[in-house]
């Protein structure tokens, strides 16, 4: 059952082949067996099974369950390796996180899932906790692009909780299966070839951009020529926005307090250090920097106008006929933990998320979709960048892409009796946590 | 304190005094020179112009100083700014604050579309320019009162501008002459209110109430065009008197503070550039949090609200959801009558002076008494006009009562003017009707007239009778009168309203006695 489709698993619900408390269990079952892979850094255990139970009881009454948007708890970007607390809907469909410069694409390149993140303003952002405002999204992580679309279908659409959504109606839409590619313009952005792009990640875009080639679309090389840009831009942005998102977070009204009861500023003082990382302290502290009088007309005025150069880099590429941009999501597959913590913080989301943020930046859809293996049997991912507001265009070439390279989906459960001594062993030595 | 307090936040207050040259200053058109520029989004003080004749000697100066005024008032709304929350006072400590106004990460503000409209009105009515497209933005200051670390305020672009309000002063030995003034209105932008906080020195900890956290303001920022505390005064009277006129904002102030500022400058002290708020224990205002020094608010515009887009009628867009669209020209169509208006409309209807009009309309609820009275009474609007504002204010003022508490209704007023009207009574004896009525709630005026024995004698003959009868009894006083006695005249007078207890007009009886006297 955990190897279907959500399409597949609705329907078997609805016809009672399998209860919602059955497939919760299932999905339980799964998480433990595979506990040693830490992707779960919460296990709602009690939640999903009570929600399972409510489900059943609908089921019974015979209608159709609206959609109980849950809020996401708390996202973590590690960097190269998820490490995501899912959310759950009582179906047990897919996954949610947030998207502000690649946090949904990149970990789904490399761990080989489909990681979509909508147009700005298609989703409600309402209970996603702010890093950046202007450029949030909740994202979508799932097996396969169909059921991405599912979700989606779910999720967008106007909220009148959150002002920043569109108030054009939006359908929930079933992908068609594309068979003819021959009118279809595929850009290939010539600033994403950087030297830092791994030989294999490479040779699969190149391989990609040949498949459409092949049959029939149109392949063409474009600009984007504020690319360069883009890393620093999104960094006087994003510290910005987040020193302004976090100055909340005084212990006051929730969450960690100290015991400093000297005065409230001391008090403030102590939390805020006990309370944020070094990376989350840095960050603070810059964008602090930037909004500073002085400073305002020189970092942060000027990063918004190179932010609109970005954004309109974009629009002139669609306006030349281009339908959708390929691209790498990331460097190279998965880096190990080891080589990892080399670099600080800074430089790896400099890296990291090289083809990615520019899209958040320009509120653009686009998807990651698995394609290959690597040498070291790790996942490589690509990306596809869409016009605003065309989601479900940029999917169904997503799919058409997915059917194409039949990347091998990994099948946990049914591995699990032969090799789960194997992975026991090779991941012993590393700590996932931090 | 039940009521909503209009909070002070007057920055301008240090008076940053111009050179004059002695003699009459120059006409006020609008202040050239240098301004003092201060924290952005905050009024900044203007230097006159210098009108020399001869230049002025160091330690000769002659200075003038210009006052200008921030004023938040809350909206009057069901719900807040930004949140769904409702908007009560005395409410129990923290329990009107939604999600968002405890700033829970991952709520977002939705703004409240009556706000928007008491900003219009507001605008309209002081004048200004309606901005089609306001911003808001996030400044950013800690304090336990604020949650989110940020108030949400429109510090780029507000929603008006440059508009005016007119007020007026009355000057002369008997504050009968009026001058007519105009400030300049700079902008009036729409904010969050922050919460309260109490601070609790015993145990030296600070207790917060967020119920007003998030409650819609509307910051007026008036320009350095007053001269003194009295001007500044009088035109914070005045705005008061329009945004409860609009609805907009209940305004109840702390007069307290006025008066303070008042005493202060006319003893020639500096106000300090600070924030005071009302304590209502203490009875006096006290600083707040200090404002000045080194802060940089770290102004952002906020990324959860889009421009804020108004209309007229003629840029609506056709097919437009009207839930969803302010049209300015609507909401100009509807705003009721303005003090200004009401005034003249008094003075032209019922002939009063001009500051009798002002006195009707700053006394909370007097207007209505008085126009209440007005519908019952058959007399003339003078006199009702002198009774209300001088003997039932006189009474009011005396024993600290507002018109609402007042134990004499309208009704009650109009029936004793009307037996004043009729000559039923004395103007002595409507006194002391009024007296009694005042005291004792629930008797009408016919009843104190009857009970008192106060009706003037209706019989001319008896009246006749005693005069002569007095003038017999009291030979002498007759014979100073003839003699040419002023005095005398008014000794029988009194002789003879004793006769009557009272119950005689005095003008009367001396028309008798000099025809009586002359026959």
């Amino acid at each position: 059952m955990l190897g279907r489709t959500l399409r597949e698993v609705s329907v078997a619900l609805k016809q009672g082949q399998i209860t919602p408390t059955e497939l919760c269990q299932e999905c339980l079952s799964l998480i433990k067996k595979t506990k040693f892979l830490n992707a779960y850094i919460t296990v709602s255990e009690e939640v999903a099974l009570k929600q399972a139970e409510e489900s059943e009881e609908r089921y019974k009454k015979g209608y159709v369950p609206p959609y109980n948007a849950t809020v996401v708890q708390k996202l973590l970007d590690q960097g190269a390796l998820l490490m995501g607390k899912t959310n759950l809907d009582e179906f047990a469909m897919g996954a949610l996180g947030s998207d502000t410069g690649g946090s949904t694409r990149n970990p789904a390149a490399l761990c080989g899932v489909v990681g979509l993140k909508p147009t700005y303003g298609l989703v409600s952002r309402h209970g996603l906790i702010p890093l950046v405002n202007s450029m949030d999204v909740p994202g979508i992580l799932t097996r396969c692009v169909d059921d991405a679309a599912t979700v989606l279908g779910v999720l967008a659409g106007h909220d009148c909780k959150d002002s920043t959504t569109v108030q054009d109606p939006v359908k929930s839409f079933i992908l068609p299966s594309l068979t003819d590619v021959s009118k279809l313009c595929i850009g290939i952005p010539k600033e994403y070839l950087v030297p830092e792009l791994s030989s294999e990640v490479q040779s699969l875009w190149s391989k990609a951009a040949k498949l459409f080639e092949s049959e029939g679309a149109k392949v063409i090389e474009v600009s984007l020529p504020h690319t360069s840009y883009s890393i620093v831009c999104y960094h006087v942005l994003c510290t910005s926005e987040v020193a302004s998102n976090m100055a909340r977070f005084d212990g006051l009204e929730y969450g960690h307090r100290c015991d400093i009861n000297v005065s409230t500023e001391a008090m403030y003082a102590a939390t805020r250090r006990e309370g944020f990382n070094d990376v989350v302290r840095g960050r603070i502290l810059s964008g602090n920097f930037f909004l500073l009088k002085e400073n305002y007309e020189n970092y942060f005025i000027k990063a918004q106008k190179v932010r609109r150069l970005i954004a309109n880099d974009f629009v002139n590429v669609f306006n030349s006929g281009v339908d959708v941009l390929l691209t790498p999501t990331t460097l190279s597959e998965a880096v190990p933990y080891v080589e990892f913590i080399k670099e600080d913080n800074r430089t790896r989301s400099a890296q990291g998320d090289i083809f990615t943020q520019a899209v958040n930046m320009a509120g653009l859809p686009a998807v990651s979709v698995p394609m290959a293996l690597s040498n070291q049997g790790l996942p490589i991912g690509l990306q596809f960048i869409g016009r605003a507001f065309c989601d479900q265009q940029l999917l169904t070439v997503a799919k058409w892409f997915e059917k194409q390279v039949q990347f091998p989906i990994i099948q946990l459960q049914e591995i699990m009796g032969d090799c789960s001594s194997v992975f026991e062993n090779d991941l012993a030595s590393v700590s996932l946590k931090q | 304190m039940a009521a909503p307090v209009l909070r002070w936040s007057c920055p301008a207050r240090r008076w940053i005094l111009a050179n004059i040259d002695r003699g009459p200053r120059h006409g006020r058109g609008s202040p050239t020179g240098s301004r003092s520029s201060g924290k952005r989004g905050q009024s900044s003080v203007a230097q006159q112009p210098l009108a020399t004749a001869q230049k002025p000697r160091k330690g000769e100066h002659q200075w003038a100083a210009v006052v200008g005024l921030e004023i938040h008032a809350q909206i009057s709304s069901n719900s807040k700014l930004f949140s769904g929350s409702q908007v009560h006072f005395a409410a129990p400590p923290n329990s009107l604050v939604s999600f968002f106004d405890a700033s829970l990460p991952g709520t977002l503000p939705v703004l409240n579309r009556r706000c928007v409209e008491a900003a219009v009105m507001t605008g309209l009515a002081l004048n200004c320019h309606i901005n089609k497209k306001s911003l808001f933005d996030r400044k950013h200051y800690f304090y336990a009162d604020l949650p989110a670390g940020y108030q949400i305020t429109q510090q780029r672009l507000p929603i008006a501008v440059k508009g005016s309000l007119a007020y007026s002063v009355f000057v002369g030995k008997n504050r009968n002459q009026v001058i007519n003034k105009t400030v300049r209105i700079k902008q009036i932008q729409l904010e969050q209110d922050s919460g309260k906080s109490l601070h609790d020195d015993l145990r030296s900890q600070t207790l917060i109430d967020l119920n007003r956290a998030g409650v819609g303001l509307l910051e007026v920022v008036l320009e350095p065009d007053m001269s003194c505390g009295e001007e500044a005064a009088t035109a914070v009277r005045e705005l008061q008197l329009i945004l409860q006129a609009l609805g907009t904002s209940q305004a109840n102030m702390a007069d307290y503070e006025i008066q303070r500022q008042i005493e202060e400058l006319e003893n020639g002290g500096e106000i300090l550039n600070e924030t005071r708020s009302f304590d209502c224990k203490l009875g006096c205002t006290v600083p707040m949090r200090d404002k000045e020094g080194k802060q940089d608010y770290r102004f952002i515009p906020e990324p959860n609200l889009p421009p804020l887009l108004l209309y007229d009628s003629a840029s609506l867009p056709a097919g437009a959801d009207p839930q969803q669209v302010i049209n300015i020209d609507q909401l100009r169509e509807q705003l009721p009558e303005l003090p200004r208006v009401t005034r003249e409309k008094l003075v032209q209807q019922y002939g009063m002076l001009p500051e009798h009009s002002f006195t009707l309309l700053n006394e909370v609820g007097l207007l209505e008494f008085f126009q209440n009275v007005m519908k019952e009474t058959r007399a003339e609007p003078k006199r009702v006009t002198s009774w209300v504002l001088n003997t039932f204010l006189g009474f009011l003022k005396q024993q600290n009562l507002a018109v609402s508490e007042s134990p004499v209704t309208p009704s009650a007023l109009a029936e004793l003017l009307n037996l004043l009207d009729q000559k039923t009574i004395s103007s002595a004896a409507a006194k002391k009707v009024f007296e009694e009525l005042w005291r004792s709630g629930g008797k009408t005026p016919a009843q104190i007239v009857s009970e008192k024995r106060l009706e003037l004698m209706q019989d001319q003959e008896a009246l006749e009778e005693l005069c002569q009868a007095t003038m017999e009894k009291h030979p002498q006083v007759v014979m100073d009168l003839k003699k040419g006695n002023p005095r005398a005249i008014n000794k029988l007078i009194g002789l003879v309203r004793k006769a009557t207890l009272n119950r005689a007009d005095p003008t009367v009886i001396k028309e008798m006695l000099e025809r009586q006297l002359s026959s």
